[in-house]
């Protein structure tokens, strides 16, 4: 009985949670400049595929473009973040230098402060460098991350002092001990923050809006929101069909790395 | 120094009078700061902010945490619901937007078509209603905000030594008396890191009221973080700007600094950084 009753919980809000998908994707086949359906009409008389299409071929927007730059994009900081934040992580945890602990804490400030603004000074120097509206403008300032470092800190934390000061004695440098030694070890937490990484590049939507102007090198999420404006309340299917064009790379990629966010999580909040 | 540079340079540019535009700015000392503590409309935007933080983050937790101890029974296919609910959080702002605006329509959004099969058949026009916008936007982030919160108490309940049920058990404590005198001093870092966390993300809102309501109406959903954005990116007013969040940085802090406060008679003994 008391089992009966927690399915039917679970259930409730499984249905309240994607219930909003479910109704994007019914609305994305309607017919493309179709009134917005009721809930009893919810179900489209045909699946109009043709939707899908005409948002991917689009003759006005370049959304295919739109989505090579995203994953040109996500694939240079997540690696690239992963080298430098790791690097960072390393120097904070397994290096002894004056005023570390200040350093870091000073470092993990960052994180409280308010986005928007943060990127001003960000942006001033993408400017200097000429980087505007350029891969290097989306790439770069996405390098480091405060959480990432946070997160593989307290991994390397616990890794023994032993290891190291073993190899230090058969003197091994501090980079070969970084790369042959800790990095291999971090494999779990650099997955975990590969991930997190991963989604939240692939669904910035403030930097990209900044740094670039130029409607080839808009990233999917910043170049699908324009289908909210353009197309307006008059086509509401091509804007879902944009939606759902948009969450499915992510629902895959999440399928396959969803217990990494479990890890991370609870790695991240109480050691 | 990633970090610490862009903070330190908008201080600097926070006593200059400049628009991104011209070569040279000017010093102005305080006057960014005098003129944004007398600005009605910051404090409009603070205080909104205030009260999306005070409606998301308890209301969000006390979801959360039900939601967790609901999902930590032995159960086939658990893990299965465990991933539904967490599927809101990866999903892409901009999308999760749209979506959500056409929850609210008034005439055949989801809500209000729900609503007219129930026989309630006065439209509301959720995200244009003054009274109702700033609701609006705090229960599509307590949906959206679920699974995070969810995976973290529920990384906490499991850390619980089953041992102490037990003992509570063999004092005839009941259900309810287990649940307040065992789990939640046991989750109390938990719950700091959830609450600090939640927090700060709550004053940082930016993209649902960028794509939905652009701080309307009437203001009602004006945050600070949408507020800033305006000052600095449409009107230029870039030491303004950096002013305003440095008084935004200093409320963030302040409420930190209160909640650790307020958690720290829970926490000792249990935190460890």
């Amino acid at each position: 009985m008391k089992k009966l009753l927690s399915y039917l919980l679970l259930i409730l809000l499984a249905l309240f949670l994607a219930a909003p998908f479910v109704w994007m994707i019914l609305v994305s086949l309607h017919p493309s400049k179709a009134p917005i359906p009721s809930v009893d009409k919810i179900l489209p008389d045909q699946a109009h595929w043709e939707n899908y299409r005409l948002v991917l071929f689009n003759p006005e927007l370049p959304v295919f473009r739109f989505f090579v730059n995203s994953v040109i994009v996500t694939c240079a900081v997540v690696f690239g973040q992963l080298f430098v934040t790791s690097l960072a992580a390393f120097g904070f945890s397994r290096l002894t230098f004056r005023g570390r602990d200040a350093l870091f804490n000073l470092f993990l400030l960052s994180l409280m402060f308010a986005g928007p603004v943060m990127q001003l000074p960000v942006y001033l120097l993408v400017r200097s460098a000429g980087w505007l509206d350029t891969y290097w403008a989306l790439i770069v300032p996405g390098l480091s991350s405060a959480f990432n470092v946070f997160l593989l800190r307290q991994f390397m934390l616990a890794i023994p002092k032993e290891l190291d000061e073993a190899a230090r004695l058969d003197g091994a440098g501090e980079f070969f001990i970084y790369r042959r030694l800790i990095l291999p070890l971090s494999k779990t937490a650099l997955a975990t923050a590969g991930a997190f990484t991963f989604f939240a590049v692939w669904t910035d939507f403030f930097w990209p809006l900044l740094a670039t102007n130029s409607v080839e090198m808009r990233t999917l999420e910043v170049g699908l929101s324009v289908f909210k404006n353009s197309y307006g309340g008059a086509n509401w299917p091509l804007q879902m069909t944009a939606a759902v064009i948009v969450i499915t790379p992510l629902l895959l990629v999440f399928l396959f790395t969803q217990r990494f966010f479990v890890k991370g999580i609870t790695m991240g909040s109480i050691k | 120094m990633f970090a610490l540079f862009p903070l330190l340079y908008t201080f600097y540019l926070s006593f200059f009078k400049w628009n991104l535009i011209q070569e040279s700015k000017q010093f102005v000392g305080a006057a960014n700061y005098r003129y944004s503590f007398s600005d009605g409309l910051f404090w409009n935007a603070m205080g909104n902010s205030f009260r999306f933080a005070l409606g998301s983050v308890p209301f969000g937790m006390a979801v959360a945490l039900g939601v967790a101890i609901l999902v930590n029974q032995k159960l086939r296919g658990i893990t299965v619901f465990r991933t539904i609910y967490y599927i809101p959080a990866i999903s892409s702002g901009v999308a999760i937007a749209m979506l959500w605006i056409y929850v609210y329509l008034p005439e055949t959004g989801l809500i209000n078509s729900l609503l007219g099969m129930a026989g309630i058949t006065n439209k509301t026009d959720f995200l244009q209603n003054p009274g109702w916008a700033m609701s609006a936007l705090v229960f599509m982030s307590v949906w959206v905000g679920l699974g995070p919160k969810m995976i973290l108490f529920l990384a906490g309940l499991m850390g619980i030594p089953p041992a102490l049920y037990e003992a509570s058990e063999l004092d005839g404590a009941s259900k309810w008396q287990s649940f307040w005198h065992v789990t939640l001093p046991m989750l109390a870092p938990t719950t700091f890191f959830v609450m600090v966390t939640s927090t700060i993300g709550a004053f940082q809102l930016f993209t649902p009221v960028y794509m939905m309501t652009k701080g309307g109406p009437q203001d009602t959903t004006d945050v600070v973080g949408y507020h800033i954005y305006i000052e600095a990116w449409q009107k230029f007013l870039v030491g303004i700007a950096g002013a305003k969040s440095f008084i935004l940085l200093l409320v963030i802090a302040i409420f930190a600094f209160l909640q650790y406060r307020m958690m720290k008679k829970q926490l000792e003994g249990y935190w460890v950084g």
